[in-house]
């Protein structure tokens, strides 16, 4: 399947490029302690500058998920599943993503998986399959 | 919130006014919006010349876009207008931001009658370009929005994606089922069959809506809202400048806008999205009760919307909604919370956000022929999902 790439800046860069050396990168306040989602210059929690990025675990689980059926364009393969990761570093930071390897019956709330780049120009995609 | 005073309750709906609502139209997005406009004008019983403020959400969207092909700046030389104040823009709370804003100029004291319009062509574009609306082609190559870039590289070209994911969230922690959320779009189909304008008008029933072809699990087609081409159009006015005009002025008793969350559509609460900040906002600047409610027009851009706006604005509890709509007797002409009387978006039509202002007021007016439901005082409308809310409080004294 073929995906929109995003553009990458100094804020972004870490998580999309993050997979080149086959680690997740998520923003991380040094104030706070704590990560958020998406990357910015500042903690949106307690407005730390003292922030970057921070390697995780790459395990999480699926929090919700749609399968989707409808052929949106003639290079994509339906079905594919769509889904919300929470990551297992901390509750709430999640972000979008496709699970894939697996057969999109398979999928449930609440499944655990670990993160699979798919690496497409100068941009790795964290992309979800099933953990054990 | 501490407020010493409401300055929305200044301002009143005095004309509405809507062009056909056709699938699609053979009519130019200007000349479906002069038709909704001139007629909102005359509803009021005012002249153009009276018209001092023009207010639309989201106005030129994107340079001609078939989201939003007119925007106030086009209208204003198109009708001759000489506004105080005029104003767009997709930033704000939903596809109710236009007459929020607009009834913000008027408590501001910046103008007496705004002209607020929302015209969309989103049929006409679908026939030469199916996938004229993906999320892809809000940019141009790589995808620089600080939104949507968090979307399109999954392959998340729909909004339904999103709505689809709250749903399956709703269905887990809730228990809501097909079958509930099917009464949605059941009750829009059998409002409709009422309404001489919506665009799909026969009978539906549930075998028809389990049938119907999934598009993003659990969300079928009869789950998402048909594409039309239309525009509507409201007149605002400042209460003291209403009290002589022909119809019964519509106040609005209470706005919601709010947002306390971030902008986004996967930082959110996945079961309410924004529509609790609105709705609670709305709630905490007026005394009338959510049982006082005769109509609710509630967004159906997707079926799971309207279910979580009922919640959020606690016309039943929350997660409760699937149980709540169970069956449709509730939620239909004759029940005790009539819900998108005119068929919605999801039946009626994808006006998308002021037609549910115009039902609330032609409802309130007692103007809905076959579709009418009880003499009632008040109406709540509401629109947006994900990050996108709004509602108002509408009163007829």
């Amino acid at each position: 399947m073929t995906r929109k790439l995003p553009a990458l800046t100094a804020d972004n860069r870490a998580f999309w490029q993050g997979g080149a050396t086959g680690q997740l990168q998520m923003h991380h306040c040094a104030a706070c302690a704590r990560f958020f989602q998406p990357p910015s210059p500042i903690c949106p929690r307690c407005l730390s500058q003292e922030v970057g990025p921070r390697a995780v675990s790459g395990r999480g689980k699926v929090v919700t998920y749609t399968v989707n059926h409808q052929p949106w364009r003639p290079d994509l393969k339906e079905p594919f599943v769509i889904a919300i990761v929470e990551l297992a570093e901390q509750k709430g930071l999640q972000f979008v993503t496709d699970i894939v390897g697996i057969d999109p019956d398979q999928v449930t709330i609440g499944m655990p998986v670990r993160v699979r780049f798919e690496h497409v120009e100068d941009v790795w995609i964290p992309l979800f399959e099933r953990a054990a | 919130m501490m407020v010493d005073r409401i300055y929305e309750k200044d301002v009143a709906i005095t004309g509405i006014g809507q062009s056909e609502v056709r699938r699609p139209s053979d009519k130019s997005a200007m000349q479906l919006t002069i038709d909704a406009c001139l007629e909102a004008i005359a509803d009021a019983g005012l002249t153009r010349d009276d018209i001092d403020g023009i207010s639309c959400w989201p106005g030129d969207n994107n340079n001609g876009d078939s989201f939003s092909p007119v925007g106030p700046n086009a209208l204003i030389g198109t009708l001759g207008l000489k506004v105080n104040w005029y104003g767009g823009g997709y930033e704000g709370p939903g596809p109710l931001a236009g007459v929020i804003n607009g009834a913000m100029a008027i408590a501001a004291g910046l103008c007496r009658h705004v002209l607020v319009f929302r015209t969309i062509t989103e049929a006409t574009r679908r026939q030469t370009d199916k996938g004229a609306s993906a999320l892809t082609n809000k940019t141009v190559g790589r995808d620089s929005s600080a939104s949507w870039q968090w979307y399109t590289p999954f392959n998340v070209l729909s909004g339904v994606n999103l709505m689809a994911m709250y749903a399956q969230r709703h269905f887990h922690e809730y228990g809501t089922t097909s079958e509930q959320l099917a009464q949605i779009a059941l009750t829009c189909r059998a409002n409709a069959a009422l309404n001489p304008k919506a665009i799909y008008r026969t009978p539906l029933t549930m075998d028809d809506y389990m049938a119907s072809r999934m598009i993003s699990t659990p969300l079928r087609m009869l789950d998402c809202d048909v594409h039309c081409d239309a525009s509507t159009a409201i007149i605002l006015s400042r209460t003291d400048a209403a009290r002589d005009l022909p119809n019964p002025p519509v106040r609005i008793e209470a706005i919601g806008a709010a947002l306390h969350q971030p902008w986004s559509w996967d930082q959110i609460d996945l079961t309410a999205m924004a529509t609790r900040d609105a709705a609670d906002m709305m709630w905490s600047r007026t005394d009338v009760k959510p049982s006082e409610v005769g109509t609710a027009q509630l967004y159906d851009g997707f079926s799971i919307l309207t279910m979580m706006w009922i919640e959020a604005l606690r016309l039943c509890p929350r997660g409760e909604s699937g149980r709540f709509v169970e069956g449709g007797r509730r939620i239909a002409l004759d029940g005790t919370l009539p819900v998108n009387t005119n068929g919605g978006q999801l039946s009626g039509g994808r006006t998308h956000g002021l037609g549910y202002v115009h039902e609330a007021c032609t409802q309130l007016w007692q103007r809905g022929g076959a579709r009418q439901v009880a003499p009632h005082q008040v109406s709540v409308v509401a629109s947006g999902g994900g990050p996108l809310a709004g509602s108002l409080l509408l009163v007829r004294d």
